[in-house]
């Protein structure tokens, strides 16, 4: 049975394990019925050209893993963000680990979103907020008829998170294939602060793909910054749909740092509904092999005075293969607004491979719209500077492309989470420097 | 202690050198002047190891061994410098980290351990204040943003850090203004010792005033053409470079 029935035919099964007199599950029975007449999307479509699901959806997933396994924190600390105190959301196989995580109801709540779907004091943000930004595209809908368990993070107005909060998602998939469909909620209310960091990680060799939905809501004036790190192993795939609606003046980041996995597709959308609002979204990919990262951006701008920030940074070696698509969207009343983007990218191999494509769609008369891309090698000159210095040629080159993606990683507001990225890069490239960037 | 022989070198197939021949001696600083195009930089970069550079001919010695076929960081680890015309910026390393890389990579590829952090930065501290460098300059991204005299004091600043036994000045008089140009010169001059060498290659004399070479050389079309003492550098400044090119064609 192809993977599209096989998930249509278990929506019976799953129905038991939800309520389904839940209003919410009135939304699931719709997203089933849309991702039943979409599907999956194919390279016809123009946002899905250079990246073929194909060989991923062809596995045997076990769609619910209804099992629970246990992880030893000693066995995946590594993972975390262990030198910072944090809230932490762990789930194992698409379900919730208690005891590797730290929630908290106390003036804020991070917690579950399987409580928050089925209890009563959740009730109006669920009503207000579930599925609301959220597309109605194959996979999104394929994510919302099976949404049931993910992080549910709710800032009400005037609060500052008190410590950063990491979403961490293991699957250990032991017997076999697996997929998962973790769906996120996170709202932040007027004036309100919180820094986020998600991962991904697959601790198996068997396949995993991960179709995840994240919704976003950033009330007046709040700040929020997301952190995505995406190291996971070649068995395991990801297709991470974020959606975020911001309003007047307020500020949010995405940070994704794609340094591993099969295939990565991140849909990545901003929707801009104030006044005086700045999205950043910043990227930094260094991948090898045969992996394949592709970001498609969305910002969408509606109301006038508002700005974006697209900085994405990209390294391919091997046989490696990269998609940038960023589309802007300005629209008639969106007056003065700044939006720039920009795609750098640096090929280490002959073999390496960047689609780079820009999509500006501007209505508006006044408004200040930049866009640019580069595709190049490392610079000669500069790595016969730094030989000329009795540095090696793998240090120097490391030392090229840690100044190449520096700015990004400069953006990166935790200290010790640019501490890690910088150790990560400098795993990757095979180095150790003796010092953070 | 470098010993050039017979050099001929090309770059995309086209021959800069033409058999030049140099011997510079411990304790000597020799001048290298010409015209625009006469292969200076060329020969900067060949010494230091560029590979874009294809060697068809002669020798280079560094204490008698052949360097060509050493790598760019090894003859580094030898002690060769080059102190670059155009220095390249480097966002996000400072100069401070870019030192640090630079002279624990060596120290490894010579077999001695990192060196201690406490003599790093009393080293640092010690060659900055010969160089008249601001502290907080050691903590800006390397090269990035800084003046054209900036980016040359940085140089001898990496000199003096490195210590080599032969250092290579390309054109590092252009872009300084005569106090810059002072404080290099005077840089140059506080790390010469009997032990090493300096090579000055440069367009004008005025360096020269305050580096005062034992040997000046004339580079012109591949060729040194002609050699002389430091009155050589005057003359050449009194009367440029067309007398010289008139002797060698007639």
């Amino acid at each position: 049975m192809e993977l599209k029935e096989k998930l249509v035919s278990s929506f019976l099964a799953f129905e038991n394990t939800v309520d389904v007199d839940a209003p919410v599950h009135d939304i699931r029975s719709q997203a089933i019925k849309d991702f039943e007449e979409k599907g999956f999307p194919t390279k016809k479509e123009e946002a899905w050209k250079y990246t073929s699901l194909n060989t991923i959806l062809k596995h045997d997933y076990i769609v619910f893993p209804d099992h629970e396994n246990t992880i030893e924190f000693r066995d995946v600390k590594k993972y975390f963000l262990h030198d910072l105190d944090t809230y932490k959301i762990v789930f194992i196989d698409g379900q919730y680990s208690s005891h590797l995580s730290e929630t908290t109801h106390d003036k804020i709540d991070v917690c579950l979103m399987s409580s928050a779907l089925t209890h009563d004091k959740y009730k109006v943000v669920i009503d207000n907020y579930f599925n609301k930004i959220a597309k109605h595209d194959g996979l999104t809908s394929l994510n919302t008829a099976f949404s049931k368990e993910g992080a549910y993070i709710y800032i009400p107005k005037n609060k500052l998170a008190d410590k950063p909060i990491q979403i961490i998602h293991f699957s250990t998939g032991k017997e076999t294939a697996q997929m998962l469909q973790p769906r996120n909620l996170i709202v932040v209310e007027e004036n309100s602060h919180v820094q986020i960091i998600e991962r991904h990680q697959s601790l198996t060799d068997n396949p995993v793909l991960t179709n995840s939905v994240t919704e976003i809501f950033v009330d007046k004036r709040a700040i929020v910054d997301y952190y995505k790190i995406q190291n996971d192993n070649e068995h395991a795939s990801l297709i991470d749909n974020t959606f975020i609606e911001q309003q007047a003046q307020s500020i949010a980041s995405v940070h994704t740092f794609a340094f591993g996995g099969n295939i990565t597709r991140n849909n990545l959308n901003f929707y801009q509904k104030g006044e005086g609002i700045d999205s950043i979204l910043n990227g930094i990919t260094i991948i090898e092999g045969k992996q394949h990262v592709d970001h498609n951006t969305l910002v969408h701008h509606i109301e006038p005075n508002c700005e974006s920030h697209q900085d994405y940074k990209g390294i391919f070696d091997e046989r490696a293969t990269g998609v940038f698509n960023g589309k802007i969207i300005v629209n008639k009343e969106a007056q003065k607004t700044n939006a720039f983007q920009s795609n750098n990218n640096i090929l280490l191999s002959d073999r390496a491979t960047i689609n780079s494509k820009p999509q500006l769609e501007i209505f508006a008369d006044d408004v200040k719209c930049s866009h640019g891309c580069t595709i190049g090698q490392l610079d000669d000159n500069a790595l016969f500077y730094m030989k000329s210095r009795g540095i090696g040629e793998k240090e120097a080159r490391a030392l090229l492309m840690y100044a190449f993606a520096n700015n990004v990683l400069e953006s990166v507001k935790i200290p010790q989470l640019k501490s890690r990225i910088n150790k990560l890069i400098a795993n990757k490239l095979g180095v150790n420097l003796g010092f953070d960037l | 202690m470098l010993e050039i022989k017979d050099l001929h070198a090309s770059v995309e197939g086209k021959e800069i050198l033409k058999g030049l021949n140099l011997n510079v001696k411990a304790g000597e600083i020799h001048a290298i002047m010409g015209p625009n195009g006469a292969g200076k930089s060329t020969l900067a970069n060949i010494v230091a190891g560029k590979e874009e550079y294809e060697v068809t001919q002669g020798e280079i010695l560094l204490d008698g061994e052949d360097i060509e076929e050493l790598a760019t960081e090894e003859r580094a680890h030898k002690g060769v410098f080059l102190s670059f015309q155009y220095p390249v910026e480097i966002p996000g390393v400072t100069v401070t980290n870019f030192m640090k890389t630079a002279i624990n990579e060596t120290r490894k590829a010579q077999g001695l351990e990192e060196m201690p952090a406490k003599d790093m930065l009393k080293k640092i501290r010690e060659k900055s204040e010969l160089l008249e460098i601001d502290r907080k300059f050691l903590s800006r991204s390397l090269n990035e943003g800084f003046s054209g005299g900036e980016k040359k004091r940085n140089e001898i600043f990496q000199m003096a850090m490195m210590e080599p036994k032969l250092a290579i000045l390309d054109e590092t008089d252009s872009g300084l203004d005569i106090d810059a140009l002072r404080i290099v010169a005077n840089g140059v001059n506080k790390l010469k010792s009997a032990e090493n060498a300096v090579v000055v290659i440069t367009h004008y004399q005025r360096l020269l005033d305050h580096i005062v070479p034992d040997y000046v050389h004339v580079l012109y079309d591949g060729k040194i053409v002609k050699s002389g003492t430091k009155e050589l550098a005057l003359e050449l400044e009194e009367k440029g470079y067309d007398w010289i090119k008139e002797e060698i064609n007639a």
